[in-house]
């Protein structure tokens, strides 16, 4: 469904601070795959992300996403395979437009925009089933500015935005860091739920690596720049959060040095 | 002794101003408050708008005719500011001041010298300032027209592609939106809407003038800002965008008639640019400070509980 092979991302070439941000990186995703990434600060996890969204060319190698070469898209071309939820809760809507205009702009992802209306009738009956789904209460302020939103109510939005129109590939670059741990578990489970119904392919960083444990099918470990362990089904389930860090310092044959990881 | 009727008298022809100048309003509306940019641009497209006009009426064509002509040309102004911007990178403010800067050279070429007389009597100029109720009539319509043309617009789905670009590039990436396009276009079609009011202008005013543009985004901004002021103020929260964009063009009336209070006062007009300046400053000052001192804020209360 989603195949990375060999890429190569430098930041800042021929300078000081060059920096080899994914080094012969090789990934490869089945359909209905859910992909949990972890790694220390710079391991490449959201250069992974942005590797296939094409938010910049990459140095070499190929991106093959539902057995198409997109590595000469640009961004807002691959957008139509792609479902993404960002980080900083602010990214993933536009909060001087409606809540259902938010989801009528994800609706038409791909498409091509012409002089139709932006949004129909049909449309806001769909959403307000779709926004009541969620259980916030926000079915009935569905014309309400997306900037009036709470951060987690947000990302609930641009999860429903991601999947919308349904992906080839969901991507979740760990979109509840930035909420409060309730919230961030509300929306986690909201996650599940959605990628579960909608039969999703999913690629999630979390840098929560019990949460990793938990949820999807697989599991990665990035370090500079490439994956260095991979794991599925029975034996990702039996891992323990002591399992993932011996494994890293084996991997690395350094500290794990994570402060968020360590404490959450 | 100050005339009072005097300034009545004024009032007519200030709102005629008014509202061409309402119109440029909408156009500078376009990027500055729904694209996100500021756009200089204006200083030469209104110019070039008014230059075309009035040549291709002097040519023999119908003035409606030569105000779409005017409309196009806008549009390729603002696409070179575009272009510049979008795809040589050069950031928005200083693109669109390369465009205007060239625009000068570009309209002197266009009329052949720096000013080009076209007279109502002549010629059947849509607006005059000889016939200044047929004037407000005529430029009231198109106001209404254009706004609602803007109305239905920002309803379609390109519309929506340009609020979301204007709003967060990452989302409308995200979803699918090519964000230098869209750029390119909402630059060339608030452009297209100065040049418009400029071909009015230059027939109101019975010429076109290389330096009829001086100082236009500042008079824009006045009526977008006054407008959205005075809008808040009078409509409160049922503001919406259709209100909000009518009080754009009562903006660009508000301003003139304010500048005509200038005049009638005997205030030098060589400081005319210089009140619009104060003018505008305190408008866009105003939002600033009723957040700051005019609403309770904790400073206050706890500075009032140990006075």
């Amino acid at each position: 469904m989603l195949e990375l092979k060999d890429v190569v991302k430098v930041f800042y070439p021929g300078t000081v601070n060059e920096k080899v941000a994914l080094n012969g990186l090789n990934l490869k995703l089945e359909e209905g795959d859910f992909v949990t990434v972890i790694g220390g600060n710079g391991a490449g996890k959201s250069t992974m992300l942005n590797a296939i969204c094409g938010v910049w060319p990459i140095d070499d190698g190929k991106v093959i996403i539902d057995g198409k070469d997109v590595t000469a898209l640009p961004e807002y071309k691959r957008a139509a395979f792609l479902g993404r939820v960002f980080q900083d809760p602010m990214t993933g809507t536009a909060a001087t437009m409606g809540i259902d205009e938010n989801l009528a702009m994800a609706a038409r992802r791909g498409e091509k925009r012409g002089l139709r209306w932006g949004i129909t009738k049909e449309e806001r009956e769909k959403y307000y089933e779709l926004v009541k789904s969620l259980d916030l209460g926000l079915e009935n302020r569905l014309t309400s500015k997306v900037g009036l939103l709470s951060g987690g109510q947000r990302q609930a939005i641009t999860l429903l935005m991601a999947s919308l129109k349904r992906p080839k590939v969901l991507l979740l670059d760990e979109h509840t860091a930035a909420l409060d741990p309730k919230t961030a578990a509300k929306v986690l489970a909201l996650s599940d739920k959605i990628v579960a119904e909608n039969k999703l392919t999913t690629l999630m960083i979390t840098h929560n690596m019990k949460d990793a444990i938990r949820y999807g099918n697989r599991l990665i470990m990035m370090h500079e720049g490439h994956v260095i362990y991979d794991v599925r089904g029975e034996e990702k389930k039996n891992l323990q959060v002591s399992d993932l860090l011996e494994k890293f310092g084996q991997a690395s044959g350094g500290a794990f040095a994570n402060d968020r990881m360590m404490l959450s | 002794m100050l005339d009072p009727m005097a300034l009545l008298r004024a009032m007519p022809g200030a709102c005629a101003q008014g509202i061409i100048w309402g119109l440029m309003a909408l156009g500078v509306y376009l990027t500055f408050k729904i694209l996100d940019v500021a756009d200089l641009t204006v200083d030469g497209s209104i110019a070039t708008g008014g230059a075309v006009a009035v040549m291709l009426i002097l040519a023999g064509w119908s003035p409606a005719a030569a105000m779409a002509a005017a409309f196009a040309v806008g549009m390729l102004t603002g696409a070179v500011t575009g272009v510049l911007h979008v795809a040589l990178g050069i950031p928005a403010i200083l693109a669109s001041i390369l465009t205007q800067i060239s625009l000068y050279s570009i309209n002197l070429n266009i009329m052949g010298k720096s000013n080009q007389a076209v007279s109502v009597d002549k010629f059947p100029l849509l607006v005059s300032l000889r016939y200044i109720p047929k004037a407000i009539a005529v430029c009231l319509v198109i106001a209404v027209a254009l706004i609602c043309v803007m109305y239905w617009f920002f309803g379609t789905e390109l519309g929506c592609s340009i609020r979301a670009t204007g709003c967060n590039k990452n989302m409308a990436r995200a979803q699918g939106v090519n964000t230098g396009v869209i750029t390119v276009l909402t630059l060339a079609l608030s452009n297209g809407i100065v040049a418009l009011s400029g071909s009015l202008l230059a027939q109101y005013q019975g010429f076109a003038d290389v330096n009829m543009g001086r100082g236009a985004i500042v008079i824009g901004l006045a009526a977008v800002i006054i407008g959205e002021v005075i809008g808040g103020a009078v409509l409160g929260k049922y503001l919406n965008f259709m209100g909000r964009l009518a009080f754009v063009v009562v903006g660009g009336v508000i301003y003139y008639m304010v500048l005509q209070i200038v005049y009638w006062l005997k205030l030098p007009t060589d400081d005319s640019k210089l009140f619009t300046a104060i003018i505008v400053a305190l408008f866009l000052a105003v939002p600033y400070l009723k957040g700051k001192y005019f609403t309770k804020s904790s400073y206050k209360k706890e500075a009032s509980r140990h006075a």
